[in-house]
């Protein structure tokens, strides 16, 4: 395990970051209404950084392609000349598809929403973008390609003939019914017997030829479909690094598959006790070692994160390490579980560390330290008052998901007022930022920073600070349970990142 | 736009077809490839059809999985084995799409043509391919790659044989697990090409690179390899490379490298030769057999028999029968089920004695198994066991067990034991089976299922050839024809299907004297789906009787039935009637 790079010796500590806006697709004008279709469920930059995929709530994906990577040519940036050299990550609508559909379960009697649930990139191959989607049951796997556009002329039979030439000429027409028959009933025999007696061949016959143009246009193709094969409603997925198996997981089970195979997968993980009367706790989130093949990682609804050797068992009901914040909170109340859970867990690019994100907390991991997190980052203190409020609204059901930067060195993750805040993660490192997914992202930065903290004192101490008045925030502005930022990836490589406020996906750089 | 001549239309069809919309019609083009490829003759398929099909290549995948398939046995269609290299380039695209069943067919087919080559257009033409495929910027093309070079190397001069193996080493490196993961597949047919001065050196390492990967993946492949490569070696490099390789693999870490040891370990004790088996193998596979997780044992258990075939009997019954016994009891259903499967095949290689004393108890226990598989499976091979101790031995606790699944309350494992009834029969001879198992097999024509019925139906048919006509007339068919009076239509048919089945083998006198007049009597039956089948039986009796029969007996009942008021009555009367013609007409 070589996690030495990550998060550096500490000692010379990065500069904060000074965020800036970068680009926004889908921004709604001023009185618009938000489509409930459109409502972005799923971010997730591709391995390189050079693609983005974003998923929403009518089953679409729609995949941006980065415009200032490499390739592009010298004379282009001098045509945009800003003041600033285009260093940072720009990106371009490329193409969408439909990936899902709502469905109907007879057997159960249950609708099947189209909302894309996740979204993960696999292996590039021959230039073909490749991506699993996934909505709460079925799992589907894409290829999308440049495709020439291509014409096709000069074939042997004529058109004017087609008209004439009764049953037979119908079969160069796709929509009749009897093509097939007319091609696949050719009498092979007796039509052989003759070719073969012209030696040259025969000069009349010609192949179709086809001209290529340079324009080409991305073809979304579903390769395969993985279905039938959760219970329940499938929460994530995650490639392994053998780069030939993935997992799913729903909320008791863990499934593993091969791409390639679609009509079997291998429970590997089953929570579900026998009596579902003693069911405590739920899987919430899935994911695999980015290196490690044979290790993943699983959280669950009582906030541990579980470690899990596949080599161990073929049934890994047992895990190999287990994570839990031993802490007791401060005070314990009714809310106390259910703000334990956690919604999204992340490894960073190494594997060495584990971010997850609970309700009011980012908390980071080492996975060869189980006694606690490495540290702890309020996310929204202000809240702690009004949980029973979040409660009433069921607000504090929502899933916020957390990402890490490429180099390690920060974490970022979402709140209410479509909100999102970044900490930096090196001990000693202060740094936290609050931007808002907005053109003007340091409209409500929050000037003071609160100290990543484990201590319970600075805890109450920042309630105390940030608590001032219910309904508003640290600064006083009212804060609004509606326009929540559950979605945000960090890209790859730089410090760039991609945050979904409703249908609006919005991109910041530092 | 040109006119072709009316004999040649359907053939400008198809051409036309490869460059239609519809996939179907592209399909079935490309599966008529060689019928275009001899309108247009050796040369223009050459220089025309050929470079049309390396151009169009990003077709769906179903078209160049065809194509791919047809281009490989395309040699005859451009001119013979000395034009065969026209054909690589098509199949070296294909042999680098990303959809992997494509790529293999294209490897396939490489393979085939490469086979076929002459020496000095595999160095011109293949060999480059091949070097082309591994240096390929994507790992689909370097996947390929592996697959094609035992059919590049034998035809190299040394200088290209070195390059080709310092380069299948790179592959054995890749980045990418795909392609390492092909080559730990390939390693073994590329190996047997190799001269054994370089097996042991270069081969060996590129070996040990392999069972040494991170990734799972290519460490079980490369375990599959161990045996392929032990055969190709002397036993004692074998013994000095190998052994230590497998017997590290059999304690490694993950569950799936054991697995796998455990399939196939047996196929290396020949390699090694027996001492070696005696002090290495036999001690990894028993550690096998006792492994913590479920799934290596299920493996190590179903090699037992295929295991103990190569020791010699006393080392068997040492080391090997005390893990049966354990496993005889394993707490998984599932390593039982795999056991009692492979079990009987012991009782031949350890003899009569060592059978009667050691493995009569476990096939015994495995008898009264709780769960049906196991029982199953131990009676499916009971012939094995019959050769060596009899049956007098087995039957007392073999009935009981019969009768608990002949009466399961899941009807796969009733269907399951009818099966077996006829080996069970013909083992157990006519007198044990009237006194015991007659009854059931009767029994199982009222079950409530289907395929059970159906199932007991032709049971009863492959006793009545394994007993003959005579026995099938004492102790069949009276019971049978006696249920025709089934209050329930569905029994009815059961019965009238079980009669269709037992004509054939009880010849045509008994079915004329005693079959037929039960059938004539069901034609009158009130239920029409009855009726019908009466219809439908009496058209399959048509050939087993004689002609006189037809006419005197099936005909009217025919005619009757074709007047029947319900249509479905009337059509197969109806149809039967017609056979009944041209069987009179062709006599």
């Amino acid at each position: 395990m070589n996690g030495g790079d990550e998060f550096g010796a500490s000692g010379d500590l990065p500069p904060p970051l000074d965020w800036r806006f970068s680009q926004v697709f889908g921004e709604r004008s001023a009185g618009e209404e938000v489509q409930e279709v459109d409502i972005i469920s799923a971010i997730e930059f591709d391995k390189s950084g050079d693609h983005l995929a974003t998923g929403d709530r009518g089953g679409r994906v729609v995949l941006f392609e980065r415009t200032d990577s490499k390739n592009a040519t010298g004379a282009r940036r001098d045509l945009e000349g800003t003041d600033y050299p285009l260093r940072h990550p720009e990106f371009r609508y490329k193409t969408e598809f439909q990936s899902h559909e709502p469905e109907f379960d007879y057997l159960k009697s249950l609708e099947i929403e189209e909302k894309i649930n996740k979204i993960r990139w696999s292996q590039t191959a021959n230039g073909a973008l490749f991506l699993l989607s996934t909505n709460d049951k079925t799992i589907k796997f894409w290829k999308v390609q440049d495709k020439k556009i291509k014409k096709i002329c000069d074939i042997n039979t004529d058109s004017s003939r087609l008209i004439g030439n009764g049953s037979v000429a119908s079969s160069s027409n796709s929509n009749s019914t009897n093509t097939c028959l007319a091609n696949g009933g050719l009498p092979d025999n007796s039509l052989s017997n003759d070719f073969s007696l012209q030696p040259g061949g025969i000069p009349l016959l010609r192949l179709p030829a086809v001209t290529t143009s340079h324009e080409t246009s991305p073809v979304a193709r579903c390769r395969r479909v993985y279905t039938h094969a959760h219970d329940y409603h499938i929460n994530s997925i995650s490639n392994n690094s053998d780069g030939e198996t993935f997992i799913s997981a729903d909320d008791l089970r863990i499934n593993l598959w091969n791409l390639e195979i679609s009509n079997q997968s291998f429970n590997i993980v089953d929570v579900k006790p026998a009596n579902m009367e003693d069911l405590t706790e739920v899987i919430t989130s899935a994911e695999f070692h980015p290196t490690h093949c044979n290790t993943l990682a699983y959280s669950s609804s009582k906030g541990s994160i579980r470690l899990i050797d596949l080599r161990q068992s073929a049934l890994c009901d047992s895990h190999s390490k287990l994570f839990e914040d031993t802490e007791t909170p401060s005070s314990r109340s009714f809310f106390t579980e259910i703000i334990a859970s956690i919604s999204d867990i992340k490894f960073a690019k190494q594997g060495r560390y584990i971010l997850s994100r609970d309700y009011m907390t980012l908390k980071l991991w080492d996975i060869n330290m189980d006694s606690g997190p490495v540290s702890t980052f309020q996310v929204h203190e202000y809240l702690r008052p009004k949980l029973c409020d979040l409660y009433e609204n069921d607000s504090i059901f929502d899933k916020f998901e957390c990402c890490l930067s490429g180099d390690g060195l920060r974490v970022a993750t979402g709140s209410y007022s479509n909100l999102f805040r970044v900490f930096g993660v090196t001990p000693g490192n202060t740094e936290t930022t609050t931007l808002e997914a907005s053109k003007n992202p340091m409209r409500r930065q929050v000037t003071t920073p609160s100290r990543p903290s484990r201590s319970l004192s600075s805890i109450t101490r920042v309630v105390r600070r940030e608590g001032g008045s219910p309904g508003t925030d640290g600064n006083g502005n009212t804060f609004d349970h509606t326009t929540k930022l559950l979605h945000l990836a960090w890209h790859p490589t730089e410090n760039s990142i991609a945050c979904a406020a409703a249908n609006s996906l919005y991109m910041y750089y530092a | 736009m040109s006119m072709v001549d009316e004999p040649l239309y359907p053939i400008a069809v198809l051409i036309d077809e490869l460059k239609n919309d519809d996939i179907q019609l592209r399909l079935n083009s490309i599966r008529r490839l060689s019928i275009i490829a001899r309108a247009l003759g050796e040369e223009r398929t050459r220089k025309e059809l050929i470079p049309f099909l390396s151009e169009n290549n990003d077709d769906d995948d179903e078209v160049l999985l065809a194509m791919a398939e047809e281009l490989g046995v395309f040699i005859p269609y451009v001119g013979g084995v000395e034009h065969a290299h026209v054909l690589l380039p098509p199949l070296e695209t294909l042999s680098s799409v990303e959809e992997t069943c494509v790529r293999e067919k294209a490897v396939d087919s490489l393979c085939r043509i490469g086979s076929q080559m002459r020496e000095n257009d595999l160095v011109d033409h293949f060999i480059p391919l091949a070097k082309r495929l591994s240096a390929g910027e994507w790992f689909t093309a370097r996947v390929s790659a592996c697959g094609i070079f035992h059919i590049a190397y034998p035809s190299a001069s040394d200088m290209v044989k070195t390059e080709l193996r310092s380069i299948y080493s790179q592959l054995c490196q890749d980045d990418m697990p795909m392609v390492r993961r092909a080559a730990a597949t390939n390693l073994g047919k590329f190996a047997a090409t190799i001269e054994s001065a370089h097996l042991k050196t270069d081969i060996m390492s590129m070996f040990e690179d392999l069972t040494q990967d991170d990734q799972d993946s290519v460490r079980l492949l490369a375990v599959e390899g161990c045996a392929a490569l032990g055969k190709l070696l002397e036993p004692q490099d074998c013994v000095t490379h190998i052994l230590p390789v497998i017997v590290n693999f059999s304690q490694d870490k993950s569950w799936r490298v054991r697995y796998m040891v455990a399939n196939q370990l047996y196929e290396l004790c020949e390699a090694v030769g027996p001492e070696p088996t005696r002090t290495d193998l036999v001690p990894a596979y028993v550690r096998l057999l006792r492994d913590n997780e479920a799934e290596v044992r299920i493996a190590a258990a179903g090699k037992v028999t295929k295991f103990c075939r190569i020791l010699n009997p006393e080392l068997a019954i040492q080391h090997i029968l005390p893990c049966v016994k354990e496993l005889s009891s394993d707490s998984s259903q599932h390593v039982r089920s795999a056991l009692a499967s492979v079990i009987m095949g012991m009782a031949p290689v350890l003899g009569k004695d060592a059978t009667i004393e050691h493995l009569l108890p476990i096939f015994l226990s495995l008898l009264k198994d709780e769960f049906p598989d196991v029982r199953l499976n131990i009676i499916s091979k009971l012939d094995q066991v019959n050769q060596v101790i009899g049956i007098d031995l087995l039957s007392q606790s073999l009935l009981p067990a019969i009768v608990e699944l002949a009466e399961d309350r899941h009807w796969r494992v009733r269907l399951a034991i009818i099966e077996y009834i006829p080996l069970l029969a013909s083992q157990l001879g006519v007198g044990f089976f009237d006194d015991k198992l007659g009854a059931l097999c009767m029994q199982w024509l009222q079950d409530k299922v289907h395929s059970i019925r159906e199932a007991a139906a032709n049971n009863l048919k492959r006793l009545a050839e394994e007993f003959g006509p005579e026995w099938a007339m004492q102790h069949i068919v009276p019971q049978v024809l006696e249920m025709i009076n089934n209050p329930h239509y569905l029994y009815r048919m059961t019965i009238l299907h079980a009669v269709s089945l037992l004509a054939p083998v009880m010849g045509s006198e008994i079915t004329c004297s005693k079959l037929l007049p039960v059938v004539i009597t069901a034609s009158k039956d009130r239920v029409p789906n009855i009726k019908f089948n009466v219809a439908k039986m009496m058209q399959s009796l048509i050939p087993i009787v004689d002609q006189s029969v037809v006419e005197k007996m099936i005909r009217p009942c025919l005619v009757e039935l074709s007047e029947d008021p319900d249509v479905d009555v009337r059509f197969f009367a109806n149809q039967a009637l017609q056979s009944i013609d041209n069987v009179m007409m062709s006599s």
